[in-house]
């Protein structure tokens, strides 16, 4: 039977990226429920053993594609290397990361294979299909779901007649879990000399400036994020402040981020990060459902909002009516009387 | 005119302020209700476009749009701008298109205006947040693409520099001509509309919003030329059927459902002392904090 398989990236510092475990995690979960072996993809400059990473996850078979001109990473060469290893291996189902890479990848392979692709999907399923009009039935399709129409409506894509079924997955909304340790994944290595041509590197990467992860907020047990209703970029420091008497990372909103209060990299939401921490403290945040997407698993959550209306204390434990510069100093404050 | 700049753009419903107004009870989204806009990155792709062109000689910039004829509406704004021609790729026989068939289409429309020597484009339009039709109408036309594009480093008749964002950082990317690019929004705004420019094509018009309102269009283009806006139909891109609108894209929609969010009850608080007081030593006790 035709394989699932997952594109790999590589981080900056040549580690697997963690999305693609996580996407190796649930390519495992659908290849038992369709019975198919689960198989990745990995492409770059590192040695065997970094391919390896991805095995407890679960993977059969490890393509792998080892060349130093292949990272960091580029459109064409990678684009060329996964079209030609999909048309030779049909498998039913190639998952990605919906990162910068996956993002850039994945289109260009859809359109050379003339097959279809779902962007920034949030949950991946096997399920039935029956087409209206002829009735015909479509079994063990892949429902690709995602929010669309700016967050506002969750939709269900499917491609039933076309092979592979392909779907970009965001970072962060699927569970990484180790199968075994010691699970057995073959390696497949792929000639690169034989796909790859001087016209695929035609690109001149001149300059690269890339910076140590320094924000971490997809692991912190603690956010404190704000909103557009900080008012500046100034009032944001309240937030830092808060942030780290408790311990916690800042997380801003799409509007904060777009206001220039916050760096992207701290955007919590449907087209920024995914968190679920114990605590989430929504300072100036209306809600939108764009937010709320991507923090409403938080397990207790706070709003500190000037609206009593705001959509965002519908899900909050705890809502504070009140002006961010006024409520926090007392939070810093009574944090510091309290706390032994 | 020897050097050739297409900008794709999209005229989409605003979806960053869907109002109560524009949900229907069942979940969907009433288009109708929604106000149409410029999509953001695409005025961003217009302005690096704009940048082009200042730089280089005897350069002409071309809006090019697939929609419902209101869609014009977007290739007038970017005649303000200060691009020089438009072009709408409007028939039945597009709508229903998913990226791959939109993608094909716009690729053929390239293909007309060949030769092409850049391509910009919004990273990804509101509606749908894919960002697919930009890389792959770049492999419809078998041209290397630049995405997340966020600066215009240089650029000269057989190459380009640009400054890309990455996750964690930048990349700067030489790449020689055509190749398509995708424009980020953390790029330069559009310049503003020039008053000149507005006066001047503030006529301009396509032959079936003429016909729409009964004008007499003959004159009117025979004297000024510039106004006409062309409209596109699948034979005129020498499009085939088979890979446009509904038949043409692999990908279908299911399913539609409303977001729906488990409301919790809440305790609601004020900002006082006490209040807060309470709030932190109750989370301190939960070990919720400290």
């Amino acid at each position: 039977m035709n394989s699932i398989f997952v594109y790999c990236e590589l981080t900056e510092e040549k580690n697997i990226a963690d999305v693609s475990l996580e996407l190796c995690s649930k390519g495992r979960k659908l290849a038992n429920q369709l019975n198919v072996p689960l198989e990745a993809i990995v492409i770059g400059d590192v040695d065997e053993n970094i391919a390896r990473q991805v095995s407890p996850y679960g993977v059969d078979v490890i393509h792998f594609a080892k060349d130093n001109r292949l990272f960091p990473y580029q459109t064409l060469p990678h684009a060329a290397i996964v079209i030609e290893l999909l048309k030779n291996e049909q498998p039913q189902i190639v998952i990605y990361g919906a990162t910068p890479i996956g993002r850039d990848l994945a289109p260009r392979v859809a359109s050379a294979l003339r097959c279809g692709l779902t962007a920034d999907c949030t949950e991946l399923a096997i399920g039935s299909h029956i087409e209206p009009k002829s009735q015909k039935e479509y079994k063990n399709l892949l429902l690709q779901i995602r929010p669309a129409f700016g967050g506002n409506i969750i939709a269900t894509i499917i491609n039933p007649e076309t092979r592979p079924q392909m779907a970009t997955v965001r970072e962060g909304v699927m569970k990484k879990e180790i199968i075994s340790n010691s699970y057995n994944s073959k390696i497949s290595k792929i000639d690169t000399e034989k796909i790859l041509k001087p016209e695929h590197f035609i690109l001149q990467t001149i300059e690269r400036h890339v910076e140590p992860q320094k924000i971490n907020i997809k692991n912190a047990n603690i956010i404190v994020s704000g909103g557009y209703g900080m008012g500046s970029k100034e009032n944001f420091q309240l937030l830092y402040e808060l942030a780290n008497i408790l311990g916690a990372e800042v997380g801003a909103s799409r509007a904060a981020v777009d206001a220039g209060f916050a760096e992207p990299e701290r955007q919590i939401g449907q087209t920024g990060v995914t968190v679920r921490p114990k605590l989430y403290i929504a300072c100036g945040i209306s809600g939108a459902v764009q937010h709320r997407a991507g923090m409403a698993e938080s397990s207790t959550i706070i709003s500190i909002n000037t609206d009593p209306k705001a959509p965002i204390n519908e899900i909050a434990d705890y809502v504070i009516i009140g002006d961010v510069n006024s409520v926090i100093p007392k939070m810093i404050k009574f944090y510091k009387q309290n706390v032994k | 005119m020897s050097f050739k700049i297409v900008v794709l753009a999209k005229q989409v419903p605003d979806t960053a302020n869907v109002t109560q107004d524009a949900m229907k009870e069942d979940g969907t989204v009433n288009r109708a209700a929604l106000p149409v806009i410029f999509n953001p990155e695409d005025l961003h792709a217009l302005e690096m476009a704009l940048r082009v062109k200042d730089k280089i000689k005897d350069s002409e910039v071309i809006l090019l749009t697939m929609g419902p004829v209101r869609a014009n509406e977007i290739i007038r704004e970017a005649l303000f701008h200060g691009a020089d021609k438009g072009y709408l790729l409007t028939d039945r026989r597009f709508a229903g298109s998913d990226t791959l068939a939109t993608s094909y289409a716009l690729s053929m429309a390239i293909k007309k205006l060949w030769p092409v020597n850049l391509i910009f484009t919004g990273r990804q339009a509101i509606d749908g947040d894919t960002a697919q039709v930009g890389p792959q109408t770049a492999e419809k036309l078998g041209i290397p693409q630049i995405t997340y594009a966020e600066e215009l480093i240089d650029v000269d008749t057989s190459s380009i520099t640009i400054k890309r964002r990455l996750d964690r950082g930048i990349e700067i990317i030489k790449s020689t001509l055509p190749c398509l690019i995708t424009v980020n929004h953390s790029s330069p705004r559009c310049r503003f509309r020039n008053a000149k420019l507005v006066m001047k094509y503030k006529k301009a018009t396509s032959m079936s919003e003429l016909q729409d309102r009964n004008e007499d269009y003959y004159d009117l283009f025979e004297s000024k030329p510039y106004l006409k806006i062309d409209e596109w139909g699948v034979e005129d891109i020498n499009a085939d059927i088979k890979w446009l609108g509904l038949s043409g894209s692999p990908t279908k929609v299911k399913k539609i459902e409303n977001v729906v969010f488990k409301a919790k009850e809440n305790l609601v608080l004020a900002d006082n002392d006490n209040d807060i007081d309470k709030l932190m030593k109750t989370l301190i006790n939960s070990h919720i904090i400290g």
